[in-house]
């Protein structure tokens, strides 16, 4: 079940975010992990410290993109230039997918730079496949769309996020990055249960987890990547590995970014998830 | 509500700016009030109303956009002032907003559109738009493209005056009419300090500050930006090496290059050719210079 046509028939451990303040400890004291995830907007870029630093990366450490501003979920076209460029990124990564989220953020050429929530309708599910679509057929990686922390519904909407999820998915024929961190944060801002999403989910689909902290506040929950993950969290994750396999993990911290060790210890706290649903399957 | 429609309608209110007290706008982009405005098509939970919900949105737009120009333009800010360099991002960001689908391009208007909008600056006008000039050459250079550096020996046989050399892409050379190089590297200091530092010594650093700017009095100085070891520094160089430099650029033959710049130069006859060799010198050592195109104009 792991390794399957949507991560590449890849067999990736736990991996953890790279980010600019880990650079100088991953580079000199080359730690021990299984793989690092990179943002793919960070380097889609003519040259400089960034790349070099990803070049040395890519030397020692198995590497996977994930991105941020394809917006499959926008009603305009794919942008050329994000599309040439991110190819470029591939070759040099020779990542075995690609993800990015099931959202929209751009609008007649205009980007919010956020990852604004889909209204749940055919519709929508249409133009976002065709979108995955295109984007997997010109990029010639397996895509799996990643599940966003919403904080609006809209009217419009004419099945569940779950639903909406397996509609795209089914409909592209392409691979989930899910996000159990996101399924808590939305379950909780829209008061649903979120083992039903996880155990609704096309499992064999399932590319890679991402597992995640957030921001509770008095009325919602922020997706915000600052703090260790919650125990309700670490169950959804133990719920869709029992369902999915040993798959692919990672864990995302953007903001407030503690040591890299800290960082990979938090990580690694799904070994002890992995084990038992390894232990499950061999007796 | 068709998709399209509904994502106009929800960016047009992500985008409008918030109010003073960084709040969502009582009134729509179409003038009408923003609860029923939200209401058409976001739903209400046991917690939170349309508005409410449309509203998180919108602050994480403006937070975010905020604090990208922040990073990217602390030079101006300085020149500014917080309160104003806010106010001018916000304007900004309205006329300009990004059209790339990375934040590192968002200040790629920002010298044309403050240029255009005088109003901000005010009588220090020069001065933040050569801060600008620089602080965007800075991001141009942090992450430009570097080709392969010019070896000496691709150079025998090469077509003397009507060589045309070119400049490695991430080299941006700049005229300026402030030392605002001095400045800059100044407020990167404080604000390297400024992390570890208590809102005292904050306060005390904000006032060197201001008057650092205050007192900077004009001085045209040309700079070339560039990287070492992909680290970005910015070098002054000579009005003639500046008008070199720029020539090559603009893909003009060595020979032009050379002789348009030293036209009126006030460097003695007899000592130019040291000069001209002594600059081309250290910019081959800096790695300026690409390796020779095969065309024919080179052979």
């Amino acid at each position: 079940m792991p390794a399957n046509r949507f991560n590449g028939f890849t067999d990736y451990g736990i991996g953890i975010g790279l980010r600019a303040p880990h650079y100088q400890h991953i580079l000199t004291r080359k730690p021990v992990v299984d793989w690092f995830e990179i943002i793919s907007e960070n380097f889609m870029i003519d040259g400089g410290r960034p790349l070099q630093v990803l070049d040395e990366i890519l030397e020692q450490y198995k590497v996977v993109q994930h991105g941020v501003s394809m917006y499959f979920g926008s009603a305009e076209k794919p942008n050329r230039e994000h599309l040439r460029r991110l190819k470029e990124l591939v070759k040099r990564t020779k990542t075995p997918w690609v993800s990015d989220h099931l959202c929209w953020g751009s609008v007649d050429g205009r980007y919010t730079h956020d990852l604004l929530p889909m209204p749940y309708t055919f519709e929508a599910a249409k133009i976002t496949a065709q979108k995955v679509r295109e984007v997997r057929d010109f990029l010639e990686v397996p895509v799996a769309v990643e599940n966003v922390s919403s904080y609006a519904e809209f009217h419009v909407s004419e099945m569940t996020e779950w639903e909406f999820l397996n509609e795209v998915v089914e409909r592209a024929d392409c691979g989930i990055l899910l996000d159990v961190n996101n399924i808590y944060v939305s379950s909780q801002n829209h008061s649903f249960d979120p083992v039903a999403y996880v155990s609704s989910i096309p499992a064999e689909r399932i590319a890679q987890i991402h597992i995640a902290g957030h921001s509770k506040y008095r009325k919602y929950i922020l997706d915000t990547h600052d703090h260790p993950v919650i125990d309700p969290v670490w169950k959804l994750y133990e719920r869709a590995i029992q369902r999915a396999g040993h798959t692919a993990t990672l864990l995302e911290w953007d903001d407030s970014i503690p040591s890299f060790q800290e960082v990979h210890n938090e990580a690694l706290k799904a070994n002890r998830f992995l084990s038992a649903t390894l232990l499950a399957t061999a007796v | 509500m068709k998709l399209l429609k509904l994502q106009r309608t929800m960016a047009r209110a992500v985008m409008q700016p918030l109010t003073s007290s960084e709040r969502m706008q009582r009134k729509a982009p179409d003038g009408r009030a923003m609860r029923s405005y939200a209401a058409r098509f976001i739903k209400p939970n046991d917690r939170l109303t349309s508005f409410e919900r449309l509203e998180i949105y919108n602050r994480q737009y403006w937070f975010r956009l905020l604090s990208s120009m922040l990073e990217d333009f602390p030079g101006l800010r300085s020149v500014l002032g917080d309160r104003r360099f806010e106010a001018m991002c916000k304007a900004y960001i309205v006329d300009c907003p990004s059209r790339s689908f990375t934040l590192r391009n968002l200040g790629a208007q920002l010298e044309s559109w403050l240029g255009k909008h005088p109003q901000w600056a005010g009588r220090k006008q020069a001065l933040a738009l050569d801060i600008v000039r620089l602080e965007w050459a800075d991001i141009e250079a942090f992450d430009g493209q570097a080709e392969p550096v010019l070896r000496l020996e691709e150079l025998s046989g090469a077509a003397g005056e009507n060589l045309r050399l070119k400049l490695q892409p991430y080299v941006q050379l700049l005229d300026l009419r402030y030392p605002v190089d001095d400045l800059l590297l100044e407020v990167r200091k404080d604000d390297e300090d400024t992390d570890f530092a208590s809102n005292a010594f904050q306060e005390r650093r904000k006032r060197k500050r201001v008057q650092a700017v205050a007192q900077l009095k004009p001085d045209n100085i040309f700079l070339a930006v560039h990287r070492i070891d992909n680290s970005v520094y910015f070098r002054r160089i000579q009005r003639e090496e500046f008008a070199i430099l720029t020539a090559l650029k603009r893909g003009k033959p060595l020979g032009k290059a050379i002789e348009a710049a030293l036209r009126g130069t006030s460097i003695a006859l007899e000592e130019r050719p040291a000069a001209v060799q002594k600059w081309f010198q250290n910019w081959a050592t800096l790695g300026w210079f690409c390796q020779l195109q095969k065309n024919p104009a080179n052979s």
